[in-house]
Order: structure tokens, then sequence, then C-alpha cells
């Protein structure tokens, strides 16, 4: 536990990252999987196929690949994230953060899709009908009847794919982003001595995140019950 | 009919098969001749003693670093510097290093090397292992064998000749390796990937302006890109390569020391380092002033 108590500022930094790409790829990944549910369930049979076809696909392809692609294979296609080029505080976010956004991001929305369309199956066919009869479009059918009260049926699952993409971040350590695992490696190789204890600080760490994300998600669950 | 004609097509398959497993030919590797020890004796109740009797030895080397440990993907013998330098410890029990069923070169990584050590599952780790207080409280080091720096690796056409023109540029190499961590202290922001041949790419396509790790490492990564990549900077730390074995047995210290000094004079090290990091440009060193062992 020394070497991680000595290097606390460079753990907090790791974790921070870690946090970052959590919730940049998670807000990403609410509102792509919010748009591919919105193809899925409307009435456009071509938007349907496409959004199926793509969570099809990347659904079932491992998220390292996903990774791999954006890494090595995209650059090669003039592909890249090199313009990208922010510095907030000791914080630096360049083409390795933003590959891994985009990674995380187009893997996440595909869960969360499914996740929502499981709320949208949960509401009653009655309500979007009722909501058609007086006379909504598509866009206001989902805005204002259905996806409110499908978010709200979904919060569980879609909790569970966030949950995932918090720990799934932990790829990006062997794709050039200093977050918690790679700032692990780092410690466990320098400290060979102290293997237990810094494997311990870093589980610890990453259990207080994912119940910092259930709790947000039982308040949200609560607060959205049907009274 | 169509029984058959699956029947053929499966023998068709099979037949292909064994023809590519056919041209798998060994490469052309120019590695040292060792001299298996006739008389290879040791004091009953050591290590090295159990070893020779046993007559197999497992080794631990690297799998990635050219010139160093090497393995080419379907090859059973890695090639480099420390699977070199691993030959001459193993003839020195008696065993012929060169066949695979009694010596297994097992691929270490740089985060299993003291787990594979203390498990018993390698008895000798020489994979680019550097000394270290720390390592050296859970496993024992012999050494070392080899004392080398690390330097950068930069696009032929870039302007930096040091860590100075490269400060809060972004430099690649290993997640959880050492030479990030240099590469930190040295006012450059590190960028980890799971392997340097990773990195290599990310150099060449402009990504990154650097990777850093061993010069050793680099030169032989520079010679596979020639006219691409260069390495460039006095090395800005020093990585005193050692042998790792368990600390169960601390005896095997003396022997480790005592065999890589008679290889350094009769020539065999001077040798085996010209063959495998001589045609990268790498002057041959002196042979470094080793460790004593603990008695």
């Amino acid at each position: 536990m020394d070497a991680v108590l000595e290097s606390l500022p460079d753990v907090f930094k790791a974790f921070g990252y870690t946090v970052l790409l959590f919730l940049v790829s998670g807000v990403f990944s609410l509102i792509g999987g919010t748009i591919l549910v919105a193809m899925r369930v409307g009435p456009i049979s071509v938007l349907d196929k496409a959004a199926a076809t793509y969570v099809t696909l990347v659904r079932n392809t491992p998220l390292l690949a996903v990774f791999f692609f954006f890494s090595f294979a995209a650059p090669k296609i003039g592909i890249n994230f090199k313009w990208v080029d922010v510095h907030i505080g000791t914080f630096d976010f360049t083409s390795f953060f933003s590959t891994a956004v985009v990674s995380l991001t187009l893997y996440t929305s595909t869960f969360v899709c499914e996740a929502l369309r499981s709320g949208v199956n949960a509401v009653p066919l009655g309500q979007a009908e009722a909501a058609r009869a007086i006379g909504l479009p598509f866009t206001g059918v989902m805005s204002q009847v259905v996806l409110p009260q499908a978010f709200r049926a979904s919060v569980p699952p879609v909790a569970s794919a966030l949950i995932a993409l918090l720990k799934n971040t932990s790829v990006a350590a062997v794709f050039g982003v200093i977050e918690a695992t790679a700032q692990m490696k780092v410690m466990t190789n320098n400290n060979a001595d102290e293997r237990w204890g810094i494997f311990i600080a870093f589980a610890i760490g990453y259990v207080v995140l994912v119940e910092l994300v259930s709790l947000v998600a039982g308040t949200f669950e609560r607060r959205w019950r049907i009274a | 009919m169509r029984f058959i004609r699956t029947k053929a097509m499966v023998a068709g398959l099979g037949l292909a098969l064994s023809l590519a497993a056919c041209g798998d030919a060994g490469s052309d590797t120019e590695s040292v001749d060792v001299e298996v020890s006739e008389d290879a004796s040791f004091d009953d109740g050591t290590r090295m003693k159990e070893l020779a009797d046993a007559g197999t030895i497992n080794v631990g080397v690297k799998y990635d670093q050219p010139g160093l440990g090497f393995n080419e993907t379907g090859s059973d013998m890695p090639t480099g510097f420390d699977v070199d330098i691993a030959k001459i410890l193993v003839a020195s029990l008696g065993i012929d290093p060169e066949d695979t069923s009694k010596v297994k070169y097992i691929e270490t990584i740089s985060d299993n090397r003291e787990p594979f050590l203390q498990e018993g599952k390698v008895d000798l780790v020489l994979a680019s292992y550097s000394i270290t207080d720390e390592r050296r409280q859970v496993v024992g080091q012999a050494g070392p064998y080899m004392v080398t720096g690390q330097q950068l690796l930069v696009p032929e056409d870039s302007d930096a000749a040091g860590p100075e023109d490269l400060q809060g540029k972004e430099v690649c190499s290993v997640t959880g390796s050492t030479s990030l961590d240099n590469a930190k202290a040295e006012g450059m922001k590190p960028v980890g990937f799971d392997t340097y041949s990773q990195c290599v790419d990310k150099v060449l396509d402009g990504t990154v302006e650097a990777m850093t790790t061993d010069g050793t490492i680099l030169a032989g990564y520079a010679a596979q890109n020639e006219g691409q990549l260069k390495v460039v900077g006095d090395p800005f730390s020093e990585e005193r390569i050692g042998v790792g074995y368990s600390k169960d047995s601390p005896e095997m210290c003396q022997w480790i020391t005592d065999t890589l000094e008679q290889a350094n004079e009769d020539g065999k090290w001077a040798e085996a380092f010209e063959a495998n990091l001589g045609a990268s440009g790498v002057e041959t060193p002196d042979f470094p002033e080793m460790d004593a062992c603990e008695s």
C-alpha cells in the first residue's frame, strides 16, 4: 500500500481519466442509443434495418477489436483524430483520448439501444396509438409519450450498460490513455513486492466508482417511480 | 454424391494445410554456437544439480523484442541476445539448448516475470529484466550481463535530438514499463500501448513524436525500418539487465555469475552481442561488472 500512498496524485489523476472517459462516452452513448432505438422502433423500414444491422455488427464485436480498428486500421484509411488537441488543467485530450471515446461510444450505444428497446416494449401499445390518435407526429409520439415512459422502465438495464462502460474504459490502458488500469500496471511493474496492495487499492477505486453510478441510478429509479 | 464431394473437400483442405505446414521452414538465425558441457557437476541438493539430473529446464524470455528476445509466429525457438545468454547458461548444465523438448522457452511479459519465478513456471528469466531493489525483494536477480540506457526513436525527418526537444510532446512506450516513468520525469508526455510494435506503428503514422525504451530495442526497430526511423539522443537512464531466478534457490546466483564471466572470457558473450545487436550499428560494449552474490 505504501507505493499507492506515495504516488497518490498520480493515482487520482489516473482515476480522473477513467471518470472523464466514462462521463464523455456515457453521455454520447446515451444520445447514440436513443437515436438508434428511435430508428429501431420507427416506421421507416430502411432506418430500422440499418440500426438493427449496426447493433448486430458492433454488439457482436469484442470491444478490443473496436479499439484496434480505430487505433490501427482506421488511420490507414484516413480516419484519425489528430486534430483533437485540448488541454484542460493537467488533463490532455488528444487523439488517444478521442479514439477511446469514439470506440467506447460506438460500442456502448448498441447496449444502451437494446436496453432502451426493452423499455419501449414495456410501454403499452395503446399509449402510442392514443398519441397518434390525437394527431402527434412520430417525433411527438416518441419524445412526448413513448420515450419518457421507456426511459423510466429501462433505468436498471441502462445502468448495467453504463457500469459495464465504466469498467470497459480499462481497455484504453493499452491504447495510449494513462487511466487507472495503466497506472496500476506502472505501479505493479515498479513495485513487484507490493502487488497485492496495489491490486486491492485499484479494485477498491473501481468499486467506489461503480457504487456511485449505482447510487445515481437508484435515485433516478426512485424519483421516476410511477406514483 | 454430396457426401463424397464433402469428403473430397475435407481431404483437399487437410492436404493443403499439411503442405502449408511443410512450407514453414526454420528461418535463418544468426545465433551463437554453444558447447554443451560434458562434465557438468554440481553439489548435491542444489537446484542446478536437480535441473542437470532432470535434463529439462524452463526459461522465460521476451517474444516481441527484435535483437533481444523475439519469436516468429509459429516458431518454438526464439532468437536474440537474451536467448543466446540463456543458451550459454542451459548448456553449462549439460542440457542441449537447441533441443526444445528439453528446454522450453516460455514467453514472459513484463508483468508476469516475478509470478512465473515464484510459482516455479520458469527456472530462469532472461527477458530484458532490469535489476531493481523492489524486484530483489521477491525474486533473485544475478548480473547484470548488459547495461543499456533509454533513448528515443524518431522519424527520419524529425529534428528532435533528445528529450529536451520533446518537452510536453507525446512519446510512446509499453504500458506499465519503467520507460514511461522515465519519459515523464524528463518532461515528456507518456503514452502507453500493449507492445513495442504498436508504438512503432504510431511513430510511423505520425500520431506520436517519438517512441522511447532501451536503446538496443530501438536499434532493432530502426534497422527494420531503415530510412524511416532513427535512434537519437544520449541514453537518459541506466538499465542493468540481469538474470532472474527463484529466491528459493539462492545458490543459483553464483553459478549464473560464474558462467557468464566464463562466457565473457572465452568470447561467447561478445559473439552473442555482435550476432544479435551488432547489425543495428551498436558497438559491442565492455562486459559489465557483475554484482556480488549474497552468500
